[in-house]
């Protein structure tokens, strides 16, 4: 490897969205989903910074200071819905809360 | 390879390895430290990329204020490690997972191998730039605290209004959320 380039950072934003996606979908701890979700807003972020940085636009920037305030906003409200929800059934795991599958 | 490089490759493989390993974790709480440890190395790329104000914000919220309040939960709610049939990956789902992965990365790796557009001409790459309301010129990336204050209460003022209102929101939800419902038991 020669030198970084905004490629580089692309690639590796990528994979963190896939690998947050990968959480997202075979985990079945809800607590770890969220944290999965997290984990994909991240790669997003990253994303952002790296274009905004090789087009030298503050644009990319500053959108990512909303998405860690939207982020934050629905960390607070989800982990509040998990704690209802595991008041209710006594249990985070998704297979729990499968009261409309059937 | 110089300095730059080196850096970017271990705080490369730190976010990733510290995803990888958070969604295959049994323990809750160990995902969390994985967690912390991706988000941090996250937080060194922005530093490699030039937007320090991020890299402490990200360290701040993420690392700081959200991890804290997942392992209050974790901890609150007493989560143990997955025991049993939970802790299995459900095959349907696994191969759904693993199958749109696949798909996701190989659209992205097409998408990286003929991207022209994003570095083959980095000073004429944002093709829209007539996009910003302050004296007809777009914002140029800076790496001062400042211009992030500029940029914000100038052209993003009514974003950040509603940035303001949704923080507001989600802070009466949670309250109305976690308050013990009288009617309910």
């Amino acid at each position: 490897m020669e030198y970084v380039t905004p490629q580089h950072f692309l690639l590796l934003s990528f994979l963190l969205f896939g690998v947050g996606f990968l959480g997202v979908v075979i985990r079945r701890n809800l607590l770890l989903v969220l944290m999965s979700l997290e984990l994909m807003l991240n790669g997003v972020n990253l994303a952002l910074v790296s274009f905004s940085r090789a087009g030298l636009n503050l644009d990319g920037s500053l959108f990512v200071f909303f998405i860690m305030t939207v982020a934050a906003a629905e960390v607070a409200v989800g982990l509040a819905l998990l704690v209802a929800l595991y008041k209710k059934r006594r249990s985070v795991f998704s297979e729990d809360a499968a009261l409309l599958q059937n | 390879m110089n300095f730059v490089d080196l850096l970017f490759l271990i705080f490369a493989t730190l976010a990733l390895g510290g995803g990888v390993l958070m969604i295959f974790s049994r323990h809750p709480v160990s995902a969390a430290m994985f967690m912390i440890v991706s988000m941090v190395s996250v937080a060194g790329l922005f530093v490699l990329l030039e937007a320090f104000f991020l890299a402490i914000l990200q360290v701040l919220v993420y690392a700081g204020a959200v991890m804290v309040l997942f392992l209050f939960i974790i901890m609150l709610l007493d989560v143990g490690p997955d025991a049993g049939k939970t802790s299995r990956v459900k095959f349907i789902s696994g191969l759904a997972g693993v199958v749109c992965f696949g798909i996701l990365m190989v659209l992205c790796l097409i998408a990286v191998v003929d991207a022209s557009p994003v570095c083959g001409s980095c000073s004429s790459w944002p093709a829209l730039s007539e996009n910003s309301l302050v004296n007809g010129q777009s914002l140029l990336f800076s790496t001062s605290v400042k211009s992030f204050g500029f940029g914000l209460f100038s052209k993003y003022m009514l974003p950040i209004q509603v940035a303001g209102f949704l923080l507001l929101a989600a802070m009466v939800g949670v309250i109305i959320l976690s308050k013990r419902v009288a009617l309910d038991r």
